[in-house]
């Protein structure tokens, strides 16, 4: 999961010092740049030397490796290079390549606890084939020394790898008990232990019945259940570090000598700050110089893009669009207007947090009930017996039967095939639990502009506009960076004007783009700025000389799978809603499209999570879709929560699930399969049960034999791994 | 019954030795790109510089 932040892990002392020693060379040595650029395009062995060749063909790259199951490349370069620098080149090889923030990419310490719990399992796996090899001996009816015998190695070998293979479930244990509560690891660990002490005390007395070859198989199936839940976690948290390193926090800092690309961690309030067309708002400020149009939609919702002027405030997060714009940086970092949301969704959380898994749930009946179960065996058989060998083998009979061994896989193994399953459908399920959570959703809220719609515009009157408008309409657009003039250049219809038929068109930010044809103006801009009547519609005019102004009349562009992820999910028998920040007429417009009948425009962020708030109190369970930064506290209110992977990283981080392709409709699929795997786990749940409620009365009543005991386990966590499997 | 103990220290010790190279695997990395390395197999140049750390 992890390529390049993996230190060394080397048997040899002069391995590890060697690094330590390069390391301290390193300190008047400039030192070696390090970069990793995620390859999204890349897929076969030649594509891997393709890439590989190209950066060592350049003379600054030092070396360079592929990791294809990722779909990175490691560089290490002369010192100073930059990705800019270089990407030019993987992209002339033909691949697409995007650079990786390093930092945001730090899973090396989920990496370990990865490697160690695969080493346990292996050691466990290793351990339980011999003692079960050396079981059958027993049950096939070897007697006398020689059981004795086979009890002593197989003790020889349990004792010390179950010392060292069950340590997670004796820390868990230990820390659940200190804090005076019960979890499912009290059980396993009090079964594991008890079976060892009796099996060990049985086989001294050379005794029958030992249980050495349970405890290990017990201990497997466990960890086994503890890796694929932990593999699930790392491949979603490294793929949501993905997204995040994608983003590269730069900014242009501007001073005396110049300006210069720093880091957004080092910028300081005061700072002034370059920010050109098409860049994000690195922090809080006041506009100092410069005359532009803002992108807010990410914030607020609203598609229209708003003027910018010096002396204008702007939040970080918000999207510059024609001209450049110095600012004055007021608040950075952590005080910035993008991380105060923070606080609100930090109170919306503590909602989130008191759901229990259906797992946990389980637990909390099945601990109790399992230690009274034995105690009674144990005091019963003590009582009626009056032998307290007896008594203590029949208590850990009862035990390793009911130890939740396939109760600790139901869970992780049906989780671990929906998210693969998910995975693949372009959903990336980030929290454990959401799964379950998402199953049972009753209403679906969502956002509009991000969401729903592409955050484009669209031109609509196409066909009302004179031809000759609209080919000087498109020659002004042209050179714009504005979404209205691009989506004017998107539109096609007629030809554009060439250049030199225009003469020279200058783009006055904030306003519009401005020529001469035929002796006469030409604008093509704002309302105000042309001379035109503002109309209720997002719209752009266009003046030829005095004539009258033409409107350009746009609406937002549906995100693909949009119509389809809402029918859906009404079939599916969910309310629909849609909750925008964005102006009246454009949230019904969209809603009527989408057949919604229950919408609501103008929202602030407090408004969406307050009405998020008030369908759970009506006892709703609600499923919040949203991408903007004003959708934050609501995904984090919701029951469960989506957003698309083009949505803010704080929507990301505050939502359960990240849908990484560009469409909308694998949300109803999730839903079904949320539900199927709900289904399967609940089955997974009767199955264990079932085990239990014949196998019990016999390790109750005495009659349960290792072998029997070990049939037992083995069955119920293979049954429940292969019903899991079938969600594929 | 004496062929016992032969047989189970070498079944013992061979198991061990699987187990001891499964941990040198996991040490050396080599499940970090089981898809990368699976497909390297086929590219005729020599991977001269398998990544090392």
């Amino acid at each position: 999961m992890t390529a390049a932040l993996r230190p060394a892990l080397s048997a040899c002392p002069a391995c590890a010092a060697a690094p330590a020693a390069e390391a301290l060379a390193g300190r008047d040595a400039p030192k070696d740049a390090q970069l990793i650029l995620s390859l999204p395009t890349i897929h076969c062995a030649a594509c891997i030397a393709k890439v590989e060749r190209a950066l060592q063909d350049d003379p600054r790259v030092h070396a360079a490796r592929v990791n294809l199951t990722l779909k990175r490349v490691s560089i290490e370069a002369a010192p100073g290079l930059r990705a800019e620098d270089i990407i030019p080149t993987v992209e002339a090889a033909g691949f697409e390549a995007h650079e990786l923030d390093r930092a945001a990419l730090s899973a090396t310490a989920t990496d370990r606890a990865g490697r160690d719990l695969v080493m346990r399992l292996a050691v466990a796996g290793f351990a339980s084939m011999n003692v079960m090899l050396l079981s059958v001996a027993v049950w096939s009816g070897a007697e006398g020394p020689t059981r004795d015998l086979f009890h002593w190695i197989s003790a020889a070998i349990v004792l010390p790898a179950v010392a060292f293979s069950a340590q997670p479930f004796f820390a868990n244990a230990w820390r659940a008990l200190r804090a005076r509560s019960l979890n499912m690891d009290v059980p396993i660990s009090l079964a594991i232990l008890l079976a060892l002490a009796t099996s060990l005390w049985e086989t001294s007395l050379s005794g029958e019945h030992a249980y050495f070859d349970a405890a290990m198989a017990l201990t497997f199936f466990l960890l086994t259940g503890r890796y694929l839940d932990h593999r699930t976690r790392a491949i979603a948290r490294s793929a949501a570090e993905e997204l995040t390193a994608l983003e590269v926090p730069r900014a242009w800092r501007l001073s005396d000598d110049g300006e210069m690309q720093v880091d957004v961690a080092d910028l300081r309030p005061g700072d002034l700050i370059r920010v050109r067309p098409g860049g994000r708002m690195p922090v809080d400020g006041v506009i100092s110089d410069g005359h532009s149009e803002l992108d807010r939609s990410l914030l607020t919702g609203e598609t229209l893009p708003v003027q910018a002027l010096p002396g204008q405030v702007v939040s970080a997060g918000e999207v510059n669009l024609t001209g450049p714009l110095t600012v004055r940086a007021t608040a950075v970092g952590r005080d910035s207007s993008l991380h105060r949301m923070a606080d609100l969704v930090a109170v919306a959380e503590s909602g989130r947090s008191r759901y229990t898994s259906l797992a946990d749930r389980a637990a909390k009946l099945y601990a109790p009930g399992v230690h009274i179960l034995s105690a009674l065996a144990f005091v019963g058989w003590y009582l009626y017996a009056g032998d307290l060998r007896v008594a203590l083998n029949i208590a850990a009979a009862v035990l390793i039967i009911t130890c939740p061994c396939a109760l600790g896989l139901a869970v992780p193994a049906v989780t671990t095939a929906a998210s693969g399953r998910l995975f693949k459908r372009g959903l990336l399920i980030k929290n454990g639990t959401a799964l379950e959570r998402l199953a049972q959703v009753d209403t679906v809220v969502f956002d509009k502009t991000g969401t729903l719609t592409n955050g484009t515009p669209v031109l609509t009157n196409l066909a009302d506009i004179a031809p000759e408008d609209l080919s000087v309409a498109r020659a002004l657009a042209r050179g714009s960076a504005h979404p209205l003039a691009q989506a004017i250049c998107a539109a096609g219809g007629g030809d554009a004007l060439s250049d030199a038929a225009l003469g020279a068109v200058t783009e006055v930010p904030g306003h519009g783009t401005e020529a001469h044809w035929q002796g006469r103006r030409v604008r093509l801009g704002r309302a105000s700025w042309v001379g035109a009547e503002p109309g209720p519609l997002t719209a752009t005019y266009l003046r030829i000389g005095d004539a009258e102004p033409v409107a350009f009349t746009f609406t937002d562009q549906l995100r693909p799978g949009a119509a389809e992820a809402v029918l859906g999910l009404q079939k599916a028998g969910l309310a629909v809603r849609l909750i925008s920040g964005d102006t009246a007429p454009a949230v019904e417009a969209l809603a009527r499209t989408l057949d919604i009948a229950d919408w609501q425009a103008d929202a602030l962020p407090e408004d969406k999570a307050r009405a998020i708030a008030r369908l759970s109190d009506d006892g709703h369970r609600v499923l919040m879709v949203g991408d903007g930064l004003n959708d934050t506290a609501a995904l984090a209110a919701a029951h469960v929560s989506i957003s698309p992977a083009s949505a803010l990283d704080a929507a990301r981080v505050a939502s359960d699930i990240v849908l990484l392709g560009q469409a909308l409709d694998p949300i109803p699929d999730a839903l079904g399969t949320s539900r199927k795997a709900l289904r399967r786990i609940r089955e997974n749940f009767t199955i264990a049960t079932w085990y239990n409620v014949i196998a019990v009365p016999l390790a109750i009543a005495g009659l349960c034999s290792p072998l029997i005991a070990a049939l037992a386990m083995s069955a119920s966590s293979i049954t429940v791994s292969l019903n899991a499997l079938r969600l594929r | 019954m004496n062929i016992l103990t032969y047989l189970i220290p070498i079944s013992l010790i061979l198991g061990g030795l699987g187990l001891a190279f499964f941990v040198f695997t996991i040490r050396s990395n080599q499940y970090d790109d089981p898809e990368g390395d699976a497909r390297r197999i086929l590219s005729d140049a020599y991977d001269d510089k398998p990544k090392q750390d």
